[in-house]
């Protein structure tokens, strides 16, 4: 089918971005295919296991539910937005030093819900780790180790936010 | 098999004006989407039948919380991670504010709408029987005008609803008069997060000493959609609160309830779980009968 579709515009990592898929193509699809953004993964395709979570807007959203027509004039942050010039950001150090990364699959979605909880509450509790987590499934980890990441995290950008008050 | 986007139509007039026109120059056609919550499950898998879809994710006039003396007004396109964080609404309306914490997960909250739960008409829908115990009102709108229906009589039956062809559910009108009644609302599922419902029982009551003067019960997954358990109501309407009470109302709810087995539970586990819930409810009615 050689059909027109319609241009959608949206902002990717701050990159102003114009693609013309099928209004009804899942945002998931649309980041990996036309613009070769492959962090975002792809688990179970019906918005339970949270891989393919990005956030528009500031919020977290599945990406796998999203048609891509709802995206338009939003701002997406994938994964590949949280390095910034090809350093680490605090969190993905985290995951590094604390191995809250193994198979990988998980971890861009893991990332983006820890950095939705992390904007959101900068010093969580286990429990509001665990909840703001929650719908993102890990098979390798056992899951202990991605929470201890976002503790870290947040125990770092404590510690480096009072070095930079003082 | 995977959806394919390109067999699918999905457009966005971008206004509610929009939206009922459209519905109304071909009612029935067209299937409106918020979150995508439900409709791109279906759609990721290859099962979604709708064809045409009209886009209502973004609309302003849909996505509101309003609160006059009488009621709180939600509008079909509010997101439960609206409703959870709207102040006054978890303070005052409880019940919605805990059943909205347990839709999904964070990135299902962020995008489901209170609207979409209830025109997708899951028997077991988590904002339902919070809704139902709240003696919610649900505003359908369409070029004819709008209307308004108890919530109790939305669902007519498995997936069935009371709006007509070119209607669009546009508000929930929740009364504020539930302030001092004993509200009690309990899931059962296999998990906190993302589990869907075995069964979910809310309750509103007020005692007069020890006499229950007033009561609803909301179910999920006790009937073909949720719905009030007006039966059990009646054995509990005028009764002192005490133990024969309870277990008549036991009897009630397990005479009145018909549920069904499915892959997430038994028609005999559902019913026992809900009796114990009511039981659970009650006598938190009777401690507190107790106590006046």
């Amino acid at each position: 089918m050689s059909t027109e579709w319609p241009s959608i515009h949206f902002t990717v990592n701050g990159s102003a971005v114009t693609v013309k898929p099928p209004p009804m193509k899942r945002l998931l699809d649309v980041l990996r295919e036309d613009l070769h953004l492959t962090g975002t993964k792809e688990g179970c395709g019906e918005g339970e296991c949270g891989s393919c979570s990005v956030r528009i807007n500031g919020e977290l959203v599945n990406s796998c539910l999203v048609p891509v027509v709802q995206a338009e004039g939003a701002n997406v942050q994938t994964v590949e937005g949280l390095a910034t010039d090809g350093k680490l950001n605090g969190l993905q150090q985290a995951f590094l030093d604390c191995g809250g990364a193994q198979c990988g699959i998980c971890t861009p979605g893991m990332l983006m819900a820890a950095a939705q909880l992390l904007e959101r509450n900068p010093q969580p509790d286990m429990n509001e780790i665990r909840e703001g987590l929650a719908g993102n499934l890990c098979r390798c980890t056992g899951f202990m180790r991605i929470f201890e990441s976002v503790l870290a995290a947040a125990a770092h950008a404590d510690t480096t936010e009072a070095g930079h008050a003082r | 098999m995977r959806g394919n986007a390109e067999a699918h139509e999905l457009i966005a007039p971008g206004s509610l004006a929009g939206v009922l026109d459209l519905l109304a120059s071909a009612p029935g056609e067209w299937t409106p989407i918020a979150g995508g919550t439900e409709l791109m499950v279906a759609f990721s898998v290859g099962r979604l039948r709708a064809r045409r879809l009209v886009n209502l994710w973004g609309i302003r006039d849909l996505r509101f919380i309003q609160a006059d003396g009488e009621h709180y007004t939600i509008g079909a396109c509010t997101t439960f991670l609206d409703l959870r964080a709207h102040a006054g609404l978890a303070a005052e309306l409880p019940l919605l504010a805990k059943a909205a914490s347990w839709i999904g997960s964070v990135a299902n909250q962020s995008r489901a709408t209170i609207g979409g739960n209830l025109v997708n008409g899951s028997p077991a829908a988590d904002s339902s029987p919070a809704l139902l115990a709240y003696d919610a009102e649900v505003e359908l709108i369409s070029h004819r005008g709008s209307r308004r229906i108890p919530y109790a009589q939305f669902h007519t039956g498995y997936k069935r609803n009371a709006m007509a062809a070119d209607e669009l559910l546009f508000a929930i009108h929740v009364p504020r008069r539930f302030a001092h009644h004993r509200q009690y609302l309990r899931k059962v599922g296999t998990r906190r997060a993302m589990a869907i419902s075995k069964v979910a029982l809310a309750g509103t009551a007020l005692l007069d000493g020890n006499v229950v003067s007033e009561i609803r019960l909301g179910a999920a997954c006790l009937a073909a959609f949720p719905a009030r358990l007006t039966q059990t109501e009646d054995v509990l309407l005028g009764q002192k609160m005490n133990r024969e009470t309870v277990q008549a109302a036991r009897r009630a709810l397990a005479a009145e309830a018909q549920p069904i087995d499915d892959i997430r539970s038994t028609a005999a586990y559902r019913k026992s779980v809900a009796a114990n819930l009511l039981e659970e409810f009650l006598l938190e009615l009777a401690h507190l009968g107790t106590q006046q």
